[in-house]
């Protein structure tokens, strides 16, 4: 009962889909504050399905989410935008924001009704800003940014609102590796850091291996949850592809191309 | 978001130009009048000739005010939707309120004979027009609203608000080709718009209308901010979708179809402001927008109506013609410039 009052977000036994159409079952896993996991697997395993499930943006086919021991069923919208945010892979509707206005409507379930920040709030936007080194371009438009500067600025907006978890669909997609790396970085120091649970969805294995604390594979069976050496240990990267294609050595953690 | 203040010199500068356009359009008018004499009955004075007061209070002045609700009401509907779809192109009448309209004034006037084989419809007066237009366009917001708890996706309910548009005109074209030339004469002038002729009775109400809109849309404030990210992302700041995308649609409901019903289908105001409005404030912040397109609303609809009554002359032009004259190439302009329509 203690472990379960720790965990922020725990899932067991869930099921995932569209209506009738089961996308993943049998997922497990649960999260403790100030962990970084990465959740791994082949298109169309239903990466972006668990995290659309977990965020509350479609239902669940059976088995239970809890955030901090509860359901998410239970908990209202207005409640949940305090307890979880949110990077998805779209891009923001109106490119016409300013790169601080963005962030600051992160502050939006904190704000009254029409939204007037408070001092409070903003030392969180600049708190956001310095810390994904937005300060320098705070008042650009977000039109005008790189795909890895506004890749920070939509996670600076999750920063600002200040939840115990964060969620991240796949953001390290259409980056370079210095940037790819720099974004996980980034992730592993706000995790760690500010104790903030984080849980986002990769293509970059090799990466996530190095930098996260726990990673679930989804592999449409077992679905394996664990730190990334256990996961190694017990092969469950070699199954990950097909092994005429590539294969992972689990000495130094990469994957190999067969010619 | 951004500091209030830095928008001070623009609002005051939009205010300004307000009153300027306010004159502008109360000093013109096919009668001749001297504009000292104007401004003189507009404070209580006597003027030379005694009609000249008539037609400043009773015809004037009722005129600028309906042009001021129906500009800035449009203007705001315009903002709110191009917000709810997230689209630069959408306008009021993008649920099929005009269309709506449009159906509500043909069946009353060109449907009357094919059902009933009836001619004279002199009973017929210009509020039951009112009436039926306003009835046809809460009837099309109706059936979306039904669509919209139904349908998940945002884009889909605009693409449905927009066939509904198609089923209806091709409606009122089966309507106008039974009708008698009269009959057509009379809904092809409704169509053409007109802020004018309309009592204080029905300003009052139209006014009443537009408040409500404007309420509902202040009250809307942070949703609005909110979708500007897409509505996952606006869930996952606390915003109720259903509720917030309900209230928007009620408002512009309101707003599109009260002013529709008055004052006939007006084109443009509501695509053409935002726009227009956005290169004064570079703002995305609607705290900000909300008063700034009902002020550029007002003063572009005083200035097409100014235009449209032809001053010094004895005619007058179609509004909606004006509007779409003065909107058109505004839109053209922006995105020849910009290369790229952002909202």
């Amino acid at each position: 009962m203690e472990n379960q009052l720790q965990n922020i977000l725990s899932v067991s036994e869930l099921a995932i889909g569209y209506g009738t159409k089961k996308v993943a079952e049998h997922i497990n896993f649960s999260l403790e504050p100030g962990v970084l996991c990465g959740v791994v697997g082949v298109n169309g395993v239903g990466k972006s399905t668990l995290l659309r499930t977990l965020a509350g943006f479609q239902p669940l086919l059976s088995g239970t989410i809890e955030l901090k021991g509860q359901s998410i069923k239970q908990i209202a919208t207005e409640k949940m935008a305090k307890e979880l945010s949110v990077v998805l892979t779209e891009s923001p509707a109106s490119k016409n924001l300013t790169v601080e206005e963005l962030i600051a409507l992160g502050r939006q379930p904190y704000t009254n009704w029409l939204g007037t920040l408070t001092s409070e709030d903003k030392k969180q936007i600049n708190e956001s800003l310095d810390a994904f080194l937005l300060t320098n371009l705070r008042h650009k438009k977000c039109h005008e940014l790189s795909d890895g500067q506004l890749q920070r600025v939509l996670i600076a907006r999750a920063m600002a609102q200040d939840t115990p978890l964060i969620l991240l669909d796949e953001p390290t997609t259409h980056l370079d590796l210095f940037h790819k790396v720099q974004i996980l970085k980034m992730l592993r120091e706000l995790a760690h850091n500010q104790q903030k649970t984080i849980l986002f969805s990769t293509h970059e294995i090799e990466l996530a291996i190095q930098l996260c604390d726990t990673m679930l594979i989804l592999d449409g069976k077992s679905n394996p949850f664990d730190d990334p050496c256990q996961l190694i240990d017990q092969q469950h990267f070699n199954s990950l592809f097909p092994s005429e294609m590539v294969q992972f050595d689990p000495q130094t953690g990469t994957f190999k191309v067969n010619k | 978001m951004q500091n209030a203040k830095t928008y001070r010199i623009s609002f005051v500068f939009l205010g300004i130009a307000l009153v300027i356009a306010l004159l502008l359009n109360i000093g013109s008018g096919s009668v001749n009048i001297p504009f000292p004499d104007v401004i003189s009955i507009l404070f209580g004075g006597n003027p030379e000739i005694d009609s000249w007061r008539y037609i400043v209070h009773d015809f004037r002045v009722p005129k600028a005010l309906t042009s001021i609700l129906v500009g800035g009401g449009l203007a705001l509907s315009g903002l709110l939707m191009q917000t709810l779809f997230r689209n630069p192109l959408a306008g009021p009448f993008v649920l099929g309120i005009s269309s709506g309209a449009s159906l509500g004034a043909a069946l009353l006037l060109m449907g009357t004979s094919l059902l009933t084989g009836l001619t004279s419809f002199s009973f017929l007066g210009d509020v039951s027009l009112a009436l039926a237009a306003s009835l046809g366009s809460f009837l099309v917001l109706l059936v979306v609203m039904i669509v919209a708890q139904r349908v998940k996706d945002t884009m889909a309910l605009l693409i449905i608000g927009l066939m509904f548009g198609s089923i209806t005109s091709a409606i009122v074209s089966v309507l106008a080709y039974f009708s008698s030339s009269e009959q057509l004469r009379r809904f092809i002038f409704w169509s053409f718009g007109s802020v004018s002729n309309l009592s204080f009775n029905q300003i009052t109400l139209l006014a009443a209308l537009v408040l409500i809109g404007i309420a509902l849309s202040i009250l809307s404030v942070k949703s609005l901010n909110a979708l500007l990210l897409g509505e996952n992302y606006a869930q996952s700041l606390g915003v109720s979708l259903q509720k917030s995308r309900m209230t928007l649609i009620i408002a512009t409901g309101i707003l599109a179809g009260g002013i529709t019903a008055f004052a006939g289908p007006i084109a443009f105001v509501g695509l053409a402001v935002p726009h227009l409005t956005r290169q004064i404030f570079d703002t995305m912040e609607h705290k900000i927008l909300i008063p700034a397109v009902l002020l550029y609303g007002a003063i572009l609809m005083l200035l097409c109506d100014t235009i449209a009554q032809m001053p010094n002359s004895a005619s007058v032009l179609p509004i909606n013609s004006i509007t779409s004259l003065v909107g058109a190439p505004v839109v053209i302009w922006l995105l020849v410039r910009k290369r790229k329509m952002m909202f």
